[in-house]
Protein backbone atom coordinates (compact mmCIF):
# COMPACT_ATOMS: atom_id res chain seq x y z
CA UNK A 1 0.00 0.00 0.00
CA UNK A 2 2.82 2.47 1.25
CA UNK A 3 4.61 1.27 -2.43
CA UNK A 4 0.94 2.23 -4.43
CA UNK A 5 1.25 5.97 -2.51
CA UNK A 6 4.81 6.55 -3.77
CA UNK A 7 3.78 5.06 -7.19
CA UNK A 8 0.75 7.44 -6.88
CA UNK A 9 2.71 10.34 -6.11
CA UNK A 10 5.33 9.97 -8.90
CA UNK A 11 3.04 9.84 -11.39
CA UNK A 12 0.82 12.91 -9.76
CA UNK A 13 4.40 14.54 -10.18
CA UNK A 14 5.26 13.75 -13.70
CA UNK A 15 1.69 15.09 -14.74
CA UNK A 16 2.70 18.60 -12.91
CA UNK A 17 5.86 18.40 -14.36
CA UNK A 18 4.37 18.21 -17.69
CA UNK A 19 3.15 21.68 -17.21
CA UNK A 20 6.48 22.87 -17.54
CA UNK A 21 6.47 22.17 -21.15
CA UNK A 22 3.36 24.65 -21.20
CA UNK A 23 5.71 27.25 -20.18
CA UNK A 24 8.50 26.10 -22.94
CA UNK A 25 5.60 25.99 -25.54
CA UNK A 26 5.02 29.98 -24.61
CA UNK A 27 8.22 30.92 -24.39
CA UNK A 28 9.02 29.28 -27.94
CA UNK A 29 6.26 30.80 -29.37
CA UNK A 30 7.06 34.26 -27.46
CA UNK A 31 10.64 34.62 -29.35
CA UNK A 32 9.16 33.08 -32.39
CA UNK A 33 6.54 35.33 -32.83
CA UNK A 34 8.34 38.29 -31.68
CA UNK A 35 11.11 37.30 -34.83
CA UNK A 36 8.43 37.39 -37.29
CA UNK A 37 7.23 41.30 -35.77
CA UNK A 38 10.60 42.25 -36.37
CA UNK A 39 11.45 40.32 -39.43
CA UNK A 40 8.04 41.91 -40.64
CA UNK A 41 8.98 45.76 -39.87
CA UNK A 42 12.48 45.15 -41.30
CA UNK A 43 12.79 42.25 -43.51
CA UNK A 44 16.18 43.39 -44.70
CA UNK A 45 17.64 42.75 -41.03
CA UNK A 46 15.77 39.15 -40.61
CA UNK A 47 18.46 36.68 -42.36
CA UNK A 48 21.24 38.06 -40.31
CA UNK A 49 19.09 36.89 -37.21
CA UNK A 50 18.13 34.15 -37.46
CA UNK A 51 20.70 32.37 -35.83
CA UNK A 52 20.23 34.62 -32.77
CA UNK A 53 16.30 32.82 -33.00
CA UNK A 54 17.57 29.17 -33.09
CA UNK A 55 19.75 30.09 -29.98
CA UNK A 56 16.46 32.09 -28.40
CA UNK A 57 14.67 29.04 -29.36
CA UNK A 58 16.83 26.31 -27.85
CA UNK A 59 17.25 28.50 -24.92
CA UNK A 60 13.59 28.41 -24.23
CA UNK A 61 13.03 24.91 -25.16
CA UNK A 62 15.90 23.72 -23.46
CA UNK A 63 13.51 24.49 -19.86
CA UNK A 64 10.68 22.72 -21.64
CA UNK A 65 12.89 19.78 -21.73
CA UNK A 66 13.89 19.87 -18.36
CA UNK A 67 10.68 19.42 -17.18
CA UNK A 68 9.75 16.76 -19.58
CA UNK A 69 13.01 15.14 -18.16
CA UNK A 70 11.53 15.45 -14.23
CA UNK A 71 8.64 13.62 -15.50
CA UNK A 72 10.55 10.85 -17.32
CA UNK A 73 12.62 10.51 -14.32
CA UNK A 74 9.70 10.25 -12.19
CA UNK A 75 7.66 8.16 -14.48
CA UNK A 76 10.80 5.29 -14.79
CA UNK A 77 13.47 6.11 -12.23
CA UNK A 78 12.02 6.83 -9.11
CA UNK B 1 -8.66 -13.22 -21.43
CA UNK B 2 -9.70 -9.72 -22.96
CA UNK B 3 -7.71 -7.80 -20.39
CA UNK B 4 -5.15 -9.71 -21.32
CA UNK B 5 -5.17 -9.45 -25.32
CA UNK B 6 -5.80 -5.81 -24.56
CA UNK B 7 -2.44 -5.58 -22.35
CA UNK B 8 -0.47 -7.40 -24.62
CA UNK B 9 -2.28 -5.91 -27.64
CA UNK B 10 -1.71 -1.95 -27.09
CA UNK B 11 2.09 -2.46 -24.76
CA UNK B 12 3.57 0.62 -23.90
CA UNK B 13 6.98 0.85 -23.96
CA UNK B 14 8.12 3.81 -24.95
CA UNK B 15 11.48 3.78 -23.93
CA UNK B 16 12.53 0.22 -24.98
CA UNK B 17 14.20 1.48 -28.14
CA UNK B 18 16.47 3.08 -26.20
CA UNK B 19 18.00 0.01 -24.69
CA UNK B 20 21.36 -0.78 -25.30
CA UNK B 21 22.20 -4.33 -26.28
CA UNK B 22 25.16 -6.47 -26.97
CA UNK B 23 24.79 -7.42 -30.53
CA UNK B 24 26.24 -10.61 -30.86
CA UNK B 25 23.89 -12.36 -27.79
CA UNK B 26 25.25 -12.10 -24.41
CA UNK B 27 23.60 -10.20 -21.55
CA UNK B 28 26.09 -8.14 -20.25
CA UNK B 29 27.68 -4.86 -21.72
CA UNK B 30 30.95 -4.86 -21.04
CA UNK B 31 32.92 -1.10 -21.88
CA UNK B 32 34.30 -3.38 -25.37
CA UNK B 33 31.37 -4.67 -26.22
CA UNK B 34 29.89 -4.45 -29.44
CA UNK B 35 26.14 -2.75 -29.26
CA UNK B 36 23.75 -1.49 -31.32
CA UNK B 37 24.72 1.50 -30.25
CA UNK B 38 28.03 0.82 -31.64
CA UNK B 39 26.20 -0.61 -35.25
CA UNK B 40 24.85 2.62 -35.19
CA UNK B 41 27.79 4.98 -34.48
CA UNK B 42 29.01 2.85 -37.71
CA UNK B 43 26.35 3.59 -39.93
CA UNK B 44 27.10 7.02 -39.05
CA UNK B 45 30.79 7.01 -39.62
CA UNK B 46 29.68 4.59 -43.11
CA UNK B 47 27.27 7.61 -43.86
CA UNK B 48 29.69 10.55 -43.24
CA UNK B 49 32.46 8.89 -45.30
CA UNK B 50 29.61 8.34 -47.93
CA UNK B 51 28.88 11.59 -48.27
CA UNK B 52 31.85 14.02 -47.45
CA UNK B 53 34.58 11.38 -49.31
CA UNK B 54 33.14 9.03 -51.60
CA UNK B 55 30.66 11.69 -52.66
CA UNK B 56 33.14 13.88 -53.51
CA UNK B 57 35.35 11.65 -55.52
CA UNK B 58 35.37 13.17 -58.75
CA UNK B 59 36.15 16.72 -57.29
CA UNK B 60 34.37 18.24 -60.22
CA UNK B 61 34.12 21.60 -61.18
CA UNK B 62 30.26 21.05 -61.30
CA UNK B 63 29.00 18.88 -58.40
CA UNK B 64 27.21 15.71 -58.86
CA UNK B 65 23.91 15.51 -56.27
CA UNK B 66 26.13 14.25 -53.12
CA UNK B 67 29.28 16.51 -53.89
CA UNK B 68 26.50 19.47 -53.99
CA UNK B 69 25.15 18.09 -50.55
CA UNK B 70 28.76 17.63 -49.07
CA UNK B 71 29.55 21.09 -50.12
CA UNK B 72 26.34 22.37 -48.75
CA UNK B 73 26.94 21.10 -45.88
CA UNK B 74 30.95 22.56 -45.34
CA UNK B 75 29.83 25.79 -46.86
CA UNK B 76 27.37 26.05 -44.16
CA UNK B 77 29.00 25.25 -40.74
CA UNK B 78 32.14 27.05 -42.62
CA UNK B 79 29.76 30.34 -42.12
CA UNK B 80 28.44 29.65 -38.95
CA UNK B 81 32.07 29.12 -37.43
CA UNK B 82 33.28 32.33 -39.12
CA UNK B 83 30.55 34.56 -38.64
CA UNK B 84 29.33 33.81 -34.99
CA UNK B 85 32.79 32.76 -33.54
CA UNK B 86 35.11 34.62 -35.61
CA UNK B 87 37.74 34.14 -38.30
CA UNK B 88 40.40 32.76 -35.92
CA UNK B 89 38.00 30.17 -35.03
CA UNK B 90 38.25 28.55 -38.08
CA UNK B 91 41.12 26.57 -36.86
CA UNK B 92 38.36 24.74 -35.13
CA UNK B 93 36.28 23.91 -37.96
CA UNK B 94 37.31 20.13 -38.13
CA UNK B 95 36.67 19.75 -34.46
CA UNK B 96 33.41 21.28 -35.18
CA UNK B 97 32.43 20.04 -38.62
CA UNK B 98 33.06 16.44 -37.01
CA UNK B 99 30.76 17.37 -33.97
CA UNK B 100 27.37 18.53 -36.31
CA UNK B 101 28.12 15.63 -38.63
CA UNK B 102 28.15 12.93 -35.89
CA UNK B 103 24.99 14.37 -34.25
CA UNK B 104 23.46 15.16 -38.23
CA UNK B 105 23.88 11.87 -39.36
CA UNK B 106 23.48 9.80 -35.84
CA UNK B 107 19.43 12.26 -35.90
CA UNK B 108 18.61 11.21 -39.43
CA UNK B 109 19.30 7.53 -39.28
CA UNK B 110 17.97 7.33 -35.45
CA UNK B 111 14.85 8.17 -37.36
CA UNK B 112 14.85 5.12 -39.62
CA UNK B 113 12.08 2.48 -38.35
CA UNK B 114 13.77 0.14 -35.82
CA UNK B 115 16.73 2.42 -35.76
CA UNK B 116 18.79 3.12 -32.48
CA UNK B 117 19.68 6.73 -31.63
CA UNK B 118 22.75 7.01 -30.21
CA UNK B 119 22.19 10.77 -29.71
CA UNK B 120 19.01 10.39 -27.10
CA UNK B 121 21.51 9.07 -25.18
CA UNK B 122 22.88 11.29 -22.02
CA UNK B 123 25.72 9.06 -22.01
CA UNK B 124 26.65 10.53 -25.15
CA UNK B 125 25.62 13.52 -25.79
CA UNK B 126 27.58 14.46 -22.46
CA UNK B 127 30.65 13.37 -23.53
CA UNK B 128 30.38 15.83 -26.72
CA UNK B 129 28.87 18.75 -24.71
CA UNK B 130 32.26 18.37 -21.93
CA UNK B 131 34.55 18.07 -24.30
CA UNK B 132 33.29 20.86 -26.08
CA UNK B 133 32.87 22.47 -22.24
CA UNK B 134 36.41 21.51 -21.74
CA UNK B 135 38.05 22.62 -24.87
CA UNK B 136 36.61 26.22 -24.82
CA UNK B 137 37.89 26.57 -21.17
CA UNK B 138 41.48 25.45 -21.81
CA UNK B 139 41.20 27.38 -24.84
CA UNK B 140 40.05 30.47 -22.95
CA UNK B 141 42.96 30.66 -20.15
CA UNK B 142 45.73 29.09 -22.81
CA UNK B 143 44.45 32.63 -25.14
CA UNK B 144 43.57 35.04 -22.78
CA UNK B 145 45.34 33.92 -19.52
CA UNK B 146 43.91 35.64 -16.33
CA UNK B 147 41.79 37.95 -18.69
CA UNK B 148 39.49 35.03 -19.25
CA UNK B 149 37.86 35.75 -15.77
CA UNK B 150 36.61 38.90 -17.40
CA UNK B 151 33.67 36.91 -18.84
CA UNK B 152 32.09 36.78 -15.31
CA UNK B 153 33.19 40.26 -14.11
CA UNK B 154 30.71 42.30 -16.55
CA UNK B 155 32.16 45.80 -16.69
CA UNK B 156 29.15 47.36 -18.13
CA UNK B 157 27.20 46.80 -15.48
CA UNK B 158 26.82 48.98 -12.09
CA UNK B 159 29.60 48.49 -9.62
CA UNK B 160 26.73 47.15 -6.76
CA UNK B 161 25.73 44.62 -9.36
CA UNK B 162 28.71 42.95 -10.55
CA UNK B 163 28.91 40.41 -7.72
CA UNK B 164 25.65 39.35 -7.86
CA UNK B 165 26.27 39.00 -11.98
CA UNK B 166 29.57 37.86 -11.69
CA UNK B 167 27.79 34.47 -9.49
CA UNK B 168 25.37 34.19 -12.06
CA UNK B 169 27.69 33.85 -14.46
CA UNK B 170 29.67 31.34 -12.81
CA UNK B 171 26.72 29.34 -12.35
CA UNK B 172 25.33 29.72 -16.23
CA UNK B 173 28.96 29.22 -17.47
CA UNK B 174 29.72 25.67 -15.37
CA UNK B 175 25.26 24.65 -16.19
CA UNK B 176 26.44 24.96 -20.10
CA UNK B 177 27.26 21.66 -20.56
CA UNK B 178 24.41 20.13 -18.60
CA UNK B 179 21.69 22.16 -21.30
CA UNK B 180 23.68 21.75 -23.79
CA UNK B 181 23.82 17.67 -23.13
CA UNK B 182 20.47 17.44 -22.39
CA UNK B 183 18.73 19.44 -24.72
CA UNK B 184 19.92 17.26 -27.53
CA UNK B 185 19.23 14.26 -25.71
CA UNK B 186 15.90 14.79 -24.73
CA UNK B 187 14.54 16.50 -27.66
CA UNK B 188 16.00 13.13 -29.57
CA UNK B 189 14.11 11.06 -26.71
CA UNK B 190 11.04 12.91 -26.42
CA UNK B 191 10.30 13.11 -29.92
CA UNK B 192 11.03 8.97 -30.70
CA UNK B 193 8.88 8.26 -27.13
CA UNK B 194 5.84 10.61 -28.34
CA UNK B 195 6.03 8.71 -31.63
CA UNK B 196 6.34 4.97 -29.88
CA UNK B 197 3.55 6.08 -27.89
CA UNK B 198 1.06 7.28 -30.65
CA UNK B 199 2.43 3.53 -32.34
CA UNK B 200 1.13 2.15 -29.16
CA UNK B 201 -2.43 3.46 -29.66
CA UNK B 202 -2.65 2.18 -33.57
CA UNK B 203 -3.37 -1.53 -32.88
CA UNK B 204 -6.05 -0.51 -31.43
CA UNK B 205 -8.75 -1.48 -34.20
CA UNK B 206 -7.66 -5.07 -34.04
CA UNK B 207 -8.75 -5.04 -30.51
CA UNK B 208 -11.78 -3.03 -29.60
CA UNK B 209 -14.17 -1.20 -31.94
CA UNK B 210 -13.01 2.31 -30.53
CA UNK B 211 -9.71 1.58 -32.49
CA UNK B 212 -12.00 2.43 -35.74
CA UNK B 213 -11.54 6.11 -34.94
CA UNK B 214 -7.87 5.63 -33.10
CA UNK B 215 -6.25 4.32 -35.36
CA UNK B 216 -6.06 6.35 -38.32
CA UNK B 217 -5.69 9.32 -35.85
CA UNK B 218 -2.79 7.68 -34.46
CA UNK B 219 -1.28 7.15 -37.75
CA UNK B 220 -1.72 10.65 -38.57
CA UNK B 221 -0.01 11.56 -35.92
CA UNK B 222 2.80 9.27 -36.51
CA UNK B 223 3.24 10.88 -39.55
CA UNK B 224 2.98 14.44 -38.25
CA UNK B 225 5.38 13.94 -35.20
CA UNK B 226 7.16 12.24 -37.93
CA UNK B 227 7.62 15.45 -39.55
CA UNK B 228 8.16 17.68 -36.96
CA UNK B 229 11.13 15.04 -36.30
CA UNK B 230 13.10 15.38 -39.65
CA UNK B 231 12.71 19.36 -38.41
CA UNK B 232 14.21 18.99 -34.97
CA UNK B 233 16.94 16.37 -35.69
CA UNK B 234 18.32 19.28 -38.08
CA UNK B 235 17.35 21.93 -36.31
CA UNK B 236 19.31 20.09 -33.10
CA UNK B 237 22.23 19.59 -34.68
CA UNK B 238 22.47 23.30 -36.02
CA UNK B 239 21.75 24.12 -32.15
CA UNK B 240 24.45 22.52 -30.94
CA UNK B 241 26.60 23.34 -33.63
CA UNK B 242 25.94 26.89 -33.00
CA UNK B 243 26.24 26.62 -29.39
CA UNK B 244 29.69 25.57 -29.59
CA UNK B 245 30.81 28.26 -31.43
CA UNK B 246 29.06 30.48 -29.62
CA UNK B 247 30.97 29.28 -26.60
CA UNK B 248 34.10 29.60 -28.70
CA UNK B 249 33.64 32.94 -29.43
CA UNK B 250 33.43 33.63 -25.56
CA UNK B 251 36.71 31.95 -25.07
CA UNK B 252 38.28 33.64 -28.15
CA UNK B 253 37.30 37.04 -27.13
CA UNK B 254 35.84 37.02 -23.33
CA UNK B 255 35.18 40.60 -23.76
CA UNK B 256 31.74 41.79 -23.28
CA UNK C 1 -15.81 -8.12 -36.74
CA UNK C 2 -17.81 -10.39 -35.12
CA UNK C 3 -16.07 -11.59 -32.55
CA UNK C 4 -14.57 -8.52 -31.46
CA UNK C 5 -17.76 -6.77 -29.76
CA UNK C 6 -17.85 -8.86 -26.89
CA UNK C 7 -13.61 -7.55 -26.24
CA UNK C 8 -14.86 -4.30 -26.78
CA UNK C 9 -17.64 -4.30 -24.51
CA UNK C 10 -15.51 -5.95 -21.83
CA UNK C 11 -12.79 -2.98 -22.32
CA UNK C 12 -15.38 -0.49 -22.14
CA UNK C 13 -16.81 -1.54 -18.89
CA UNK C 14 -13.73 -2.71 -17.58
CA UNK C 15 -11.53 -0.03 -18.66
CA UNK C 16 -10.66 2.05 -14.95
CA UNK C 17 -9.14 -2.20 -13.87
CA UNK C 18 -7.45 -2.87 -16.90
CA UNK C 19 -5.77 0.49 -16.47
CA UNK C 20 -4.78 -0.03 -13.13
CA UNK C 21 -3.34 -3.05 -14.36
CA UNK C 22 -1.72 -2.19 -17.20
CA UNK C 23 -0.15 0.28 -15.12
CA UNK C 24 0.41 -1.55 -12.55
CA UNK C 25 2.27 -4.27 -15.39
CA UNK C 26 4.14 -1.64 -16.64
CA UNK C 27 5.47 -0.23 -13.40
CA UNK C 28 6.62 -3.67 -12.53
CA UNK C 29 8.19 -4.00 -16.24
CA UNK C 30 9.73 -0.99 -15.86
CA UNK C 31 11.07 -1.70 -12.01
CA UNK C 32 12.67 -4.71 -13.37
CA UNK C 33 14.19 -2.84 -16.14
CA UNK C 34 15.77 -0.53 -13.46
CA UNK C 35 14.61 2.67 -15.25
CA UNK C 36 15.00 4.65 -17.91
CA UNK C 37 17.45 3.09 -20.09
CA UNK C 38 19.17 6.28 -20.67
CA UNK C 39 20.18 6.22 -16.72
CA UNK C 40 21.63 2.47 -16.87
CA UNK C 41 24.60 3.66 -15.63
CA UNK C 42 26.48 -0.02 -16.67
CA UNK C 43 26.09 0.86 -20.51
CA UNK C 44 27.83 4.18 -20.03
CA UNK C 45 31.47 2.99 -20.19
CA UNK C 46 30.43 0.91 -23.75
CA UNK C 47 28.87 4.04 -25.36
CA UNK C 48 31.20 6.46 -24.35
CA UNK C 49 34.13 4.45 -25.32
CA UNK C 50 32.08 3.44 -29.19
CA UNK C 51 31.61 7.23 -29.14
CA UNK C 52 34.90 8.33 -28.73
CA UNK C 53 36.19 5.85 -31.25
CA UNK C 54 33.08 7.06 -33.44
CA UNK C 55 34.22 10.86 -33.29
CA UNK C 56 38.02 10.61 -33.79
CA UNK C 57 37.02 8.26 -37.16
CA UNK C 58 34.90 10.85 -38.14
CA UNK C 59 37.52 13.73 -37.04
CA UNK C 60 40.63 11.89 -39.07
CA UNK C 61 38.04 11.32 -42.02
CA UNK C 62 37.15 14.59 -42.15
CA UNK C 63 40.37 16.21 -41.58
CA UNK C 64 42.97 14.28 -43.44
CA UNK C 65 40.63 13.74 -46.50
CA UNK C 66 37.11 15.12 -47.03
CA UNK C 67 37.77 18.99 -45.56
CA UNK C 68 40.51 19.68 -47.33
CA UNK C 69 39.26 18.22 -50.53
CA UNK C 70 36.21 19.96 -50.36
CA UNK C 71 38.19 23.02 -49.05
CA UNK C 72 40.38 22.86 -52.57
CA UNK C 73 37.06 21.97 -54.43
CA UNK C 74 35.39 25.14 -53.75
CA UNK C 75 39.06 27.33 -53.70
CA UNK C 76 39.29 25.86 -57.43
CA UNK C 77 35.60 26.53 -58.51
CA UNK C 78 36.22 29.93 -57.00
CA UNK C 79 39.31 30.26 -58.82
CA UNK C 80 37.50 29.31 -61.82
CA UNK C 81 34.88 31.70 -61.71
CA UNK C 82 37.71 34.45 -60.59
CA UNK C 83 39.52 32.99 -64.13
CA UNK C 84 36.31 33.03 -66.57
CA UNK C 85 34.92 36.53 -64.98
CA UNK C 86 38.55 37.84 -65.76
CA UNK C 87 38.64 36.61 -69.05
CA UNK C 88 35.32 37.54 -69.61
CA UNK C 89 36.30 41.14 -68.32
CA UNK C 90 38.87 41.17 -70.80
CA UNK C 91 36.75 39.88 -73.88
CA UNK C 92 34.49 43.14 -72.57
CA UNK C 93 37.34 45.38 -72.89
CA UNK C 94 38.60 44.28 -76.51
CA UNK C 95 35.12 44.55 -77.65
CA UNK C 96 34.84 47.49 -76.74
CA UNK C 97 38.32 48.57 -77.96
CA UNK C 98 37.07 46.66 -81.25
CA UNK C 99 33.78 49.42 -81.29
CA UNK C 100 35.69 52.56 -80.69
CA UNK C 101 38.37 51.18 -83.44
CA UNK C 102 34.90 51.30 -85.62
CA UNK C 103 33.57 54.44 -84.62
CA UNK C 104 37.12 55.80 -85.08
CA UNK C 105 37.28 54.53 -88.63
CA UNK C 106 33.71 55.71 -88.90
CA UNK C 107 34.50 59.07 -87.99
CA UNK C 108 37.05 59.06 -90.17
CA UNK C 109 35.63 57.64 -93.08
CA UNK C 110 33.62 60.39 -93.23
CA UNK C 111 36.18 62.88 -92.31
CA UNK C 112 37.88 61.78 -96.01
CA UNK C 113 34.52 61.82 -97.42
CA UNK C 114 33.81 65.38 -96.88
CA UNK C 115 37.39 66.11 -98.17
CA UNK C 116 37.16 64.24 -101.19
CA UNK C 117 33.28 65.92 -101.40
CA UNK C 118 35.31 69.11 -100.78
CA UNK C 119 38.26 68.79 -103.36
CA UNK C 120 35.67 67.45 -106.20
CA UNK C 121 33.57 70.79 -105.25
CA UNK C 122 36.91 73.02 -105.81
CA UNK C 123 37.85 71.03 -109.00
CA UNK C 124 34.52 71.46 -110.56
CA UNK C 125 33.95 74.85 -109.45
CA UNK C 126 37.38 75.72 -110.87
CA UNK C 127 36.18 74.31 -113.97
CA UNK C 128 33.20 76.12 -114.17
CA UNK C 129 35.16 79.27 -113.67
CA UNK C 130 37.34 78.40 -116.56
CA UNK C 131 34.35 77.62 -118.50
CA UNK C 132 32.69 80.35 -117.42
CA UNK C 133 35.64 82.44 -118.63
CA UNK C 134 36.02 81.22 -122.21
CA UNK C 135 32.65 81.47 -123.10
CA UNK C 136 32.57 84.79 -121.65
CA UNK C 137 35.88 85.31 -124.00
CA UNK C 138 34.15 83.88 -127.12
CA UNK C 139 31.12 85.27 -126.32
CA UNK C 140 33.18 88.75 -126.21
CA UNK C 141 35.29 88.15 -129.81
CA UNK C 142 32.28 87.18 -131.70
CA UNK C 143 30.65 90.28 -130.28
CA UNK C 144 33.63 92.20 -131.50
CA UNK C 145 33.74 90.66 -134.87
CA UNK C 146 30.14 91.04 -135.13
CA UNK C 147 30.75 94.72 -134.61
CA UNK C 148 33.36 94.82 -137.10
CA UNK C 149 31.57 93.16 -139.88
CA UNK C 150 28.45 95.26 -138.88
CA UNK C 151 31.35 98.58 -139.08
CA UNK C 152 32.47 96.85 -142.39
CA UNK C 153 28.81 96.64 -143.62
CA UNK C 154 27.99 100.28 -142.84
CA UNK C 155 31.22 101.53 -144.40
CA UNK C 156 30.86 99.79 -147.54
CA UNK C 157 26.69 100.83 -147.49
CA UNK C 158 28.61 104.25 -146.89
CA UNK C 159 30.70 103.78 -150.14
CA UNK C 160 27.69 102.22 -152.08
CA UNK C 161 25.78 105.26 -151.44
CA UNK C 162 28.57 107.76 -152.33
CA UNK C 163 29.36 106.05 -155.83
CA UNK C 164 25.54 105.37 -156.09
CA UNK C 165 25.03 109.44 -156.03
CA UNK C 166 27.83 110.28 -158.19
CA UNK C 167 26.65 108.06 -160.97
CA UNK C 168 23.37 109.88 -160.67
CA UNK C 169 25.06 113.11 -159.56
CA UNK C 170 26.66 112.40 -163.69
CA UNK C 171 23.75 111.23 -165.21
CA UNK C 172 21.61 114.19 -163.96
CA UNK C 173 24.14 116.75 -165.22
CA UNK C 174 24.80 114.92 -168.45
CA UNK C 175 21.05 114.91 -168.89
CA UNK C 176 20.70 117.97 -167.76
CA UNK C 177 23.26 119.40 -170.54
CA UNK C 178 26.52 119.96 -168.99
CA UNK C 179 29.93 118.68 -169.33
CA UNK C 180 30.59 115.90 -166.87
CA UNK C 181 32.95 117.08 -164.63
CA UNK C 182 33.92 113.88 -162.41
CA UNK C 183 36.32 115.40 -160.10
CA UNK C 184 33.52 118.07 -159.30
CA UNK C 185 30.78 116.08 -159.00
CA UNK C 186 32.83 113.41 -156.69
CA UNK C 187 33.50 116.60 -154.28
CA UNK C 188 29.98 118.10 -154.46
CA UNK C 189 28.70 114.19 -152.90
CA UNK C 190 31.39 114.16 -150.79
CA UNK C 191 30.39 117.69 -149.57
CA UNK C 192 26.77 116.71 -149.85
CA UNK C 193 27.18 113.57 -148.10
CA UNK C 194 29.37 115.04 -144.85
CA UNK C 195 26.78 117.21 -144.39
Amino acid sequence: MEGDIVQMGAYIGAGLACMGMGGAAVGVGNVAGNFLAGALRNPSAAAGQTATLFIGIAFAEALGIFSFLVALLLMFAV
Amino acid sequence: MASETESEGLAFHPMDQFIVRPLFGGETVHWYTPTNATLWMALTILAVVLFFVTGTRGRAIVPSRIQSIAELGYGFVHKMVEDVAGKDALKFFPYIFTLFCFIVFSNFLGLLPRAFTTTSHIAVTAVMAVAVFLTVTIVGFVKNGAAFLGLFWVSSAPLALRPVLALIEVISYFVRPVSHSIRLAGNMMAGHAVIKVFAAFAPLVLISGIGVVVTPLSIIAITAMYGLEILVAFIQAYVFTILTCVYLKDALHPHH
Amino acid sequence: MANSTEPAAEAVTGAATEAAGHVAEAAGHVAEKAGMPQLDFATFPNQIFWLVVALVMIYLVLSRVALPRIGGILADRQGTITNDLAAAEDLKASALAAEKAYEQALVDARAEAQKIIAEARAVIQAEVDEATAHADAEIAARAAESERRIGEIRASAVDSVREVARDTAAALVAALGGSVDAKAIATAVTARLKG
